[in-house]
């Protein structure tokens, strides 16, 4: 359809207020991140100096912030990996009718409706190093001796796999409804196609399920990771990025150095090492997105 | 026979998958429920079984909770924050989104996605300059901030979840109020928006999720503690000291979460077709 020039200019005055509130909300912050992490600002200093690259030479020689990369990678892999395998699971499951399945779909849905901060205050509770009730469980069904008693979020290796736990629990809802619209784009000829070649449960799964579903599942896959690339609520809340800077990651470390710290250019040099992964995601989710309705 | 069995099996498997998965996401909503009721030396005494209650439930922790903490309060600011971000996500998404619906042409559909995309730089990329934009407006540890920044998450999402709600009313329909002699800017106002009551209803509802559920900016921008929000004042300002009062913390977290989970689940689909760049056709 061809539209009128007075049209196309009432299109635009009804945009701009919308985009110049983005422009001067995300696009403007997000080139003061830029321009700081080439300075020395600080909070308290009323005026900076360019410094070129220092900021993120003194990144990249500073062991916290590789030991923050690392955990980020780790963090981010980890949770979303188990992420896929289960959601592709638990969509499979939730695809067949049974009884009481809204409120089971309502019950699964909760960790990722529940404002993050107050769910992950549940999982601290539940991690307690006194009264924890998933010590008190396991030890109770003998898998735990008694003499041991593990603090979850006190010892490295274990706060790690702590917050990859709470995370996969938070982004689980968001990948598992994802894959469930999906599942149900698949036309149901294919389905009967497979029943009526006699086709086994698993090798439907796998060779027409699981192929269909790969490019929504990829979709999803990449918005989980986004999240967890670049959040700090789950771990500010459960580990403040300790012990020992053993959970700290990016967003985190970003946080503690450039607002608790003040140091307003180191902390926005930190934050922008999330940018190639950000921006390589989202065009890969652009990508998959327009392949995932061909089919 | 073996069919039989074959068949039995499968419907154990489902039932223990579903079960299974059930209890592992709703757990510590159970688990807060449970704690808000218990008597603290119930509740601190390893030697019980954490599951039952050894002594007669209380409500003291919510009594605690409502008259002796700021919950009140942060529950109010919330509120506040909320509907001021909803006016004005209305205002700017609800003529962008139908612009992009119907008056741009072609190229509104990548601009739309490109607005959609801002929605992924994550406020942990932002949130250090903000604090000094903030700050330099004058807005430093006042709720006025959140009212100013939240649209930049919420205006993009909605823009792009109105655009597919004017995308499905029928072109005629305008094209018949045009014909009647209103002005194409009339046909919006006095038609169009009447008709998309539920698409209103649908923004309104993610917008009040998204802030509640924002953490980064609420924990930067504010720090009077009467001047918090739910999501950053209960895991903040309610442990005081080192000493967590976990019956009061966990009634607080599951009164704050469950009713806009609810709410929330009733409009689910939606938000989710939004999330796939329209992939998943609802």
């Amino acid at each position: 359809m061809k539209l009128a020039d007075d049209e196309r200019r009432l299109g635009r005055i009804l945009l701009t207020p919308a985009v110049l509130y983005i422009i001067a909300l995300v696009g403007g912050p997000f080139m003061l991140a830029i321009a700081y992490s080439f300075s020395n600002v600080t909070v308290s200093s009323a005026g900076s100096s360019f410094v070129g690259l220092e900021n993120f030479r003194s990144a990249l020689r500073d062991p916290t912030f590789l030991r923050s990369l690392r955990n980020t990678v780790v963090f981010a892999f980890a949770s979303q990996a188990l992420v896929v395998v289960l959601a592709s699971i638990l969509s499979i499951a939730l695809q067949k009718n049974f009884r009481g399945k809204w409120l089971v779909r309502l019950l699964i849905l909760l960790p990722w409706v529940a404002p993050i901060s107050l769910g992950t205050i549940g999982w601290l509770w539940i991690f307690d190093p006194i009264y924890s009730v998933l010590n008190w469980s396991l030890r109770s069904i003998g898998l735990l001796g008694a003499q041991s008693w593990p603090v979850w979020l006190g010892v490295p290796e274990l706060a790690m796999i702590s917050i990859i736990g709470v995370q996969v629990w938070r982004t689980l809802p968001l990948a598992t409804v994802i894959q469930l619209g999906g599942l149900s784009s698949i036309p149901q000829e294919l389905h009967d196609a497979a029943e009526v070649d006699g086709a086994s449960f698993f090798r439907h799964l796998f060779q027409i399920t699981l192929p269909l579903l790969l490019p929504i599942m990829l979709v999803a896959l990449l918005f989980g990771f986004v999240f967890a690339f670049t959040d700090m609520i789950v771990i500010y809340v459960l580990t403040r990025g300790g012990p020992y800077d053993s959970t700290q990651v990016l967003a985190s470390l970003a946080f503690f150095k450039g607002i608790d710290g003040g140091d307003l250019s180191g902390g926005a040099a930190v934050a922008l090492f999330l940018l190639p992964v950000l921006a390589a995601s989202a065009v890969l989710i652009l990508r998959f997105a327009r392949r995932a309705e061909v089919v | 026979m073996a069919g039989t069995l074959r068949k039995v099996g499968a419907i154990v498997v489902h039932r223990a998958v579903v079960v299974a998965f059930t209890a592992f996401a709703a757990f510590p909503f159970a688990w807060m429920v449970i704690t808000a009721f218990k008597q603290t030396k119930d509740l601190l005494n390893p030697e019980h079984n954490p599951f039952l209650y050894h002594a007669a439930p209380t409500l003291e922790h919510l009594r605690v909770l409502f008259f002796e903490t700021l919950f009140v309060r942060w529950v109010g600011n919330t509120l506040l924050v909320g509907a001021a971000v909803v006016v004005i996500t209305l205002a700017l998404a609800l003529p962008a989104g139908y612009s992009l619906a119907r008056l741009t042409g072609p190229a509104g559909e990548r601009f739309g996605i490109g607005i959609f995309l801002t929605y992924l730089v994550p406020s942990t990329l932002l949130f250090i300059p903000l604090s000094r934009v903030v700050s330099t407006l004058g807005l430093k540890d006042s709720l006025w901030s959140l009212v100013l920044v939240y649209p930049s998450f919420t205006v993009p999402f909605c823009t792009w979840l109105l655009m597919g709600f004017f995308k499905v009313i029928p072109r005629d329909i305008e094209e018949a109020a045009m014909i009647d002699g209103l002005s194409r800017f009339g046909a919006f106002l006095r038609v169009i928006l009447p008709m998309s009551v539920a698409g209103v209803l649908t923004t309104v509802i993610f917008t009040l999720t998204l802030v509640i559920q924002e953490f980064v900016y609420g924990l930067t921008f504010i720090t009077t503690s009467t001047h918090l929000t739910l999501s950053v004042g209960v895991p903040t300002f309610l442990v005081r000291g080192d000493v967590y009062f976990w019956g009061s913390l966990m009634g607080a977290c599951f009164i704050a979460s469950v009713p806009i989970a609810i709410l929330y689940n009733l409009f689910v689909d939606r938000f989710i077709a939004g999330f796939t760049v329209g992939a998943v056709k609802g």
